[in-house]
């Protein structure tokens, strides 16, 4: 056991120094796969290399695209739209029509304004709090995997607490207890039933780090403890940080709606949740008034997907091995052929990368 | 052997840490069951019978300490308060009676999901760059961005309102008794298939892509190039070699994500009026029903710890590496 891990080791390292070879010291015909492991190994000068590759991704820069969009509808909507969001008039229930692009409600509200209008307050707060939970899960994960020992184990134990109690039903005791209703607490419950899973990984991945030869420099140098945690081993888990931001928006974004629709959140105020609390409660399905939950459901739909293309690209970026690079599409056959014609090339560089291209 | 004992010791401190919330958060906050019920019935009550009342629902101005203890026995005896929404049904009897239908609905769904959404994670990345991996994970990323409920809304409306293929509410046809009877029994799993349904369309994208990342890493490895190239049967590579070990991170997965999925079956339960754990908590919030609402939520944490002491049980019988971890 002992041996093999040793043996597993070395050759990692072997490998990994293969792959760190600068540029120029390469022989040119070495092409692009060494260029695509080298995304894993973590330096502080891929920086831009990482924002250049997430901007020409496609999958990243559509879900990028499409929040961007909700932002720019939760803040230019409300100045745009004709109809007041709550404004009551007699063409009730209506299916969606020219007059109201999206239809009305059982009071005559038109959904399109109610949606736009909503948009600024579940986007506010599905971000507000995603922020609040990853600060938390950035401070107690990190905190946890650089100490190690005791503070880690009480700390470990704190979040798997965190992680195995189910959110939503602690969400909505909290909620039903909170001396008041509205976009706050759903903020705080939120962020207080969002942050462990971020906390974990990091806990993880710092755990990993706080051995390596520049975190021991800083130690060496005298660098207070605060400051190795937060700005010598924070910058290079910056991916894990933003994956975790985005993974707990999307969940912020859920349980906010799901809270409001059981009537947890303000119902007085026009967001997605209350919209779809006011339809479920005057019965909007049996009405076959469709167009009432259609839009809103839509849109949290649309904003969870484009988060999560978002994440798949910082995934991709991680780990290369999900990657699928179009530019070498073509290779991949001429690869195939090479490998059954001639004899293979360093056996292991070249079944890593095989994979990688594939 | 140590690994369990550990994580047995971890489960009871998890289970230990639910009890204490569940006891504390009311306590935190002014007010109690008793004044609840009391403004409820908007002076019907004689305000004398607050008193009688306070007895009833178990509330005392004790000290934190006696009132945790009594609070602790009491759970011990399986009392769990009296519900104010069904009152005076016990909250244990209420729960009791609606437990069974979340566990077999939710319990069923999340089995499908889980084990339909694995098969596809391995078939899609054993066949990357398909067509097949173009189309799935978008699709699927898309449909677990939905959320539970709005998804049940739609499906509920197309293929139960529009279509009428399916009963729009319930757990079974009212007009049936209640048994084990072939009709009863029809008439509950004709319920249960949209609910069920939609768990598992919403749930099965995290299953599928994590199990696909999983067989991303696995498949690089060199034992099943050289399995490859052993010329061994397609099916058994992929099956035996790759898979096998690429479902262990997934099952770590499934553990952790179970709590999120068994609140969004609650949501789903609420939408279809199925008798479950989700819809008594719906009656819960809109009737500041405390006592039903701390209940319901005990009863879902002790399940899906539970649930996540299965998973790790399997895990230890998947993964020798954890067994051997004594050596």
């Amino acid at each position: 056991m002992q041996l093999n891990e040793g043996k597993t080791k070395a050759r990692t390292a072997q490998l990994m120094r293969l792959l760190v070879l600068p540029k120029r010291n390469r022989p040119a015909n070495e092409t692009t796969r060494v260029d695509n492991i080298q995304h894993t190994v973590q330096r502080e000068s891929s920086w831009r290399t990482a924002a250049n590759w997430l901007a020409g991704n496609p999958k990243v820069a559509f879900g990028l695209g499409i929040v961007g969009f909700f932002v720019l509808v939760a803040i230019l909507g409300p100045i745009i739209i004709q109809h007041n969001p709550n404004a009551f008039s007699p063409d009730v229930l209506q299916p969606p029509s020219a007059a109201h692009w999206l239809g009305t409600t059982q009071t005559g509200q038109d959904v399109f304004a109610q949606v736009i209008v909503g948009t600024r307050v579940s986007l506010l707060l599905g971000f507000v709090a995603g922020f609040l939970a990853t600060l938390i899960s950035v401070i107690i994960g990190l905190t946890a995997g650089y100490f190690g020992g005791l503070v880690d184990d009480l700390l470990s134990l704190f979040m798997n607490i965190f992680l195995v109690v189910p959110a939503l039903p602690l969400a909505v005791v909290l909620a039903a207890y909170f001396p008041f209703r509205g976009p706050l607490p759903v903020a705080i419950i939120v962020t207080i039933t969002g942050w462990a899973w971020g906390a974990r990984v990091l806990r993880a991945q710092t755990l990993s780090m706080r051995r390596r030869e520049f975190v021991q420099a800083a130690r060496a140098s005298g660098e207070t403890t605060f400051r190795i945690i937060f700005s010598e081993i924070l910058p290079n888990e910056i991916a894990i940080i933003a994956a975790g931001l985005v993974g707990t928006v999307i969940y912020a974004v859920l349980a906010q709606v799901g809270l409001e629709f059981l009537g947890l959140g303000d119902v007085t105020i026009i967001s997605w949740g209350t919209m779809f609390y006011w339809a479920q409660n005057n019965e909007a399905l049996l009405l076959g008034a469709w167009w009432w939950f259609l839009a809103p459901g839509f849109c949290v739909a649309l904003l969870g997907a484009g988060l999560a293309f978002i994440n798949f690209g910082i995934d991709e970026l991680a780990n290369p091995r999900l990657r699928k690079e179009r530019k070498q599409r073509r290779g991949l056959s001429e690869a195939k052929r090479s490998a059954f014609q001639s004899p293979p090339p360093s056996a292991d560089l070249s079944a890593q990368a095989r994979k990688v291209e594939a | 052997m140590r690994h369990l004992l550990r994580r047995i010791g971890f489960y009871l401190v998890a289970l230990w840490a639910s009890i204490t919330l569940n006891f504390l958060i009311p306590r935190l906050v002014p007010g109690n069951p008793a004044q609840v019920l009391i403004a409820r019935l908007q002076g019907r009550i004689d305000p004398r019978a607050e008193h009688a009342m306070e007895i009833a629902f178990g509330v005392s101005h004790a000290s934190l300490w006696r009132q945790y203890f009594e609070y602790l026995g009491n759970l011990l005896h399986g009392n769990l308060g009296i519900s104010v929404t069904y009152f005076p049904t016990p909250v244990a009897t209420v729960i009791g009676q609606d437990l069974p239908w979340t566990l077999l609905l939710v319990g069923t769904a999340i089995v499908i999901s889980f084990v339909s959404g694995t098969l596809l994670g391995i078939i899609v990345a054993w066949r990357r760059g398909s067509r097949l991996d173009a189309l799935l994970p978008p699709v699927l990323t898309f449909l677990s961005a939905i959320p539970y409920f709005w998804l049940a809304l739609i499906m509920l409306y197309l293929l139960g309102f529009v279509l009428n293929w399916f009963p729009l509410s319930g757990g079974y046809e009212l007009s049936i008794a209640p048994g084990w009877t072939p009709d009863f029994m029809l008439s509950a799993v004709q319920h249960a298939l949209l609910p069920a349904l939609t768990i598992v369309i919403s749930s099965i994208a995290g299953w599928m892509l994590g199990m696909r990342n999983a067989m991303m890493t696995t498949l690089s490895e060199d034992y099943v190039l050289m399995a490859q190239a052993k010329g061994l049967p397609e099916r058994r590579v992929m099956l035996t070699y790759a898979a096998r070990n690429a479902i262990l991170p997934n099952i770590t997965g499934f553990a952790l994500s179970l709590g999120f999925v068994v609140g969004g079956a609650l949501l789903t339960e609420i939408v279809f009026s199925y008798p479950g754990i989700g819809f008594a908590l719906l009656q819960a919030v809109h009737n500041s029903d405390y006592a039903l609402l701390q209940g319901i939520f005990l009863i879902i944490a002790v399940a899906v710890l539970g649930a996540n002491f299965l998973a790790d049980l399997i895990y230890v019988a998947l993964d020798p590496r954890v067994r051997e971890e004594r050596s």
